[in-house]
């Protein structure tokens, strides 16, 4: 036989090789023409935002433009700091937003716990049913019923309380109850969806630890501690890492809808504070800066609070 | 299972019936008492007299909202939103998910990709920066600075791309073998086997184009193109009985203000009402797959 020639063979593999890298691109090449309307649409829409955040370092005047307008270092971060509301303002994001995921989580485990007790399909199916229709309508009409049943002249709620011989209570107007109101009526909104998540973790527990349970004389009480709870615990404990990813989200679309110049003081959030002071004052460049701290802070949570479920959970969102 | 019908556990479930009955009720009641405002006389209303039922029911409100042209105006934008945003998502979520559910073999820059997609949602550029954006790219006050912006729906994408990788591989290498090209295994095996899913992301996207408000609030500087949610954000919010000023508070003895805000918001919520039921089915499916897996 021949003698090899390992120079040529060599050639020869790179070549093979090449012509597949060609061929592996080839069959490449729909894949990016799929993705290209998508990246060209989050380019400039989700990450032209990104890099308009130059406006918390200008002077920004919408008729010059970003690339016009005059750079002022780090001047809008320092008004940011020595605005004399914005302490409470971060106050009061944080207060209602750690309220909101700790109800949050202990409201929905619960419901679908005394749920999972009731043995009459119809009922239940009924009851998870209605507790999460309010999920799915918007802020804006749940804002208006809120509105209505809450009215302290003539809402429905303080009739009621009326015959108790409970004075009106103005629950929107009152800034000591205000982000009570808010976090109760957030959690209106929310758990039933949370619920449905909890009671599909429920089915997933193995019946036979039930019935093992039984025959070792537990009642239905120390079954609810011992292997209910447990069995959802990962879920639990899931949900409430990622949710404190949230913690600077204190809801916007809720507290614009229900809040006024009354109960600024326990009800203005980060959120709202830019929506005034950007899109009503024209305060650009202060409104950008606040958002974009909002913003790296939230990052900052959402990855903390993402890894933390990995390590917990092995649950990996990004 | 059985236990003992122990006056403890009878008592126990007298009591879990009853606080779900209330918290059913706490979510129901609210609704059909603004259907029953919307349908009681203006005086009746105001009183307090309306529960649950109508009292004095008439349906003059009713007229009024269909007479009213703003009303179905920002009705006929919300219908043109919705038939021109959900195709839109829908197109784009199908033809991104796709890409991005390939394993790494067959699309190399499959990883940036998808971090490309998720950092959109980690990090947010703000209210400002983007609503500047979308001055300058020409869009405010068209119907496309409802649709465009929001065009690629993240979430659904991940809830796709999820169902798209536990699609069986031997499925798609058949189809390979035999020369199909991307175009053909997306198209004739793997959308007719994701239906469920589809159909879950179609609720999402849709539930999310007729819900939204705020967008059409800040983008349209004409009221008459608001969108539903938004010319309802400015006549149901805006008139709040904690920002009422004195001469309000004299209109609103002549017209009662009450009885067609509730027919309003009624009618917004009818779209939801009637496609809600389907949601549960869907939406459970949608959870499993999407959520505790990734």
């Amino acid at each position: 036989m021949g003698e090899l020639d390992p120079k040529g063979a060599g050639a020869a593999m790179k070549s093979a090789m090449r012509s597949r890298k060609v061929q592996q691109l080839k069959r490449e090449i729909p894949l990016y023409i799929m993705l290209m309307p998508a990246v060209v649409i989050l380019l400039v829409y989700a990450y032209g935002p990104m890099i308009g955040n130059v406006i918390a370092f200008q002077r920004f005047l919408p008729g010059r433009g970003l690339f016009g307008s005059e750079f002022i270092g780090l001047e809008n971060f320092i008004y940011v700091f020595k605005m004399p509301n914005i302490w409470s303002v971060i106050y009061n994001t944080v207060f209602i937003s750690s309220m909101k995921i700790v109800l949050g989580i202990i409201v929905p485990v619960t419901v679908a716990l005394m749920l999972n007790e009731v043995h009459h399909n119809a009922f239940k199916r009924t009851v998870q049913t209605i507790i999460y229709l309010p999920y799915f309508l918007s802020w804006v009409i749940l804002s208006g019923i809120i509105i209505t049943i809450l009215s302290p002249s003539d809402g429905i709620v303080n009739h009621l309380l009326g015959y108790l011989g409970i004075e009106p209570i103005f629950f929107l107007g009152d800034e000591r109850i205000f982000p009570y109101t808010i976090v109760v009526t957030d959690i209106w909104k929310n758990f039933g969806f949370g619920t449905i998540v909890y009671l599909t973790a429920l089915t997933s527990i193995d019946p036979n630890l039930y019935e093992a349970s039984l025959i070792d004389g537990a009642n239905r009480w120390q079954q609810t501690i011992h292997i209910t709870l447990p069995g959802i615990s990962t879920t639990i404990i899931l949900l409430s890492v990622i949710s404190v990813g949230n913690i600077l989200n204190a809801g916007f679309e809720q507290i614009f809808n229900l809040y006024s110049p009354m109960v600024y003081s326990t009800g203005d959030i980060l959120d709202t504070l830019v929506y005034r002071m950007g899109i009503q004052n024209y305060q650009f460049g202060v409104a950008t800066a606040i958002g974009l701290i909002k913003s790296v802070v939230a990052t900052v949570f959402i990855v903390v609070s993402n890894r933390a479920a990995e390590k917990i959970g092995g649950y990996r969102v990004f | 299972m059985k236990f003992k019908k122990s006056p403890g556990y009878i008592l126990f479930l007298i009591i879990n019936y009853g606080v779900l009955f209330f918290l059913a009720a706490t979510c129901f009641f609210p609704i059909l008492h603004v259907l029953a405002l919307s349908m009681s006389s203006s005086a009746a209303a105001s009183s307090g007299r309306v529960l649950i039922l109508p009292v004095e029911f008439n349906l003059q409100s009713y007229r009024y909202v269909v007479e009213n042209n703003a009303f179905l105006k920002a009705f006929a934008v919300s219908v043109k939103r919705v038939a021109l945003g959900v195709p839109i998502n829908m197109f784009l979520t199908v033809l991104s998910a796709y890409p991005l559910s390939r394993r790494k073999e067959q699309f190399r820059m499959k990883t940036f990709f998808t971090w490309f997609f998720l950092f959109t949602i980690l990090f947010s550029g703000g209210m400002i920066p983007w609503y500047m954006v979308i001055k300058e790219t020409g869009l405010l006050d068209t119907i496309w600075a409802l649709t465009i912006p929001g065009a690629v729906p993240v979430f659904n994408v991940i809830l796709l791309v999820n169902y798209f990788r536990s699609i069986p591989a031997e499925l798609e290498e058949a189809a390979y073998m035999d020369g199909a090209s991307h175009w053909c295994i997306l198209w004739k095996i793997f959308l007719p086997i994701s239906i469920p899913t589809l159909a879950t992301v179609l609720l999402f996207s849709l539930l999310s184009h007729w819900n939204s408000w705020f967008d059409g609030l800040i983008l349209m500087n004409n009221p008459d193109k608001y969108p539903l949610q938004s010319y309802m954000q400015t006549i149901v919010i805006s008139r709040d009985p904690t920002t009422l000023t004195e001469r309000d508070l004299d209109l609103l003895k002549i017209i009662s203000d009450k009885t067609t805000k509730s027919a309003q918001l009624f009618i917004a919520m009818i779209p939801i009402i009637c496609v809600y039921p389907f949601l549960q089915k869907y939406f459970t499916t949608g959870l499993i797959v999407g959520g505790i897996k990734g």
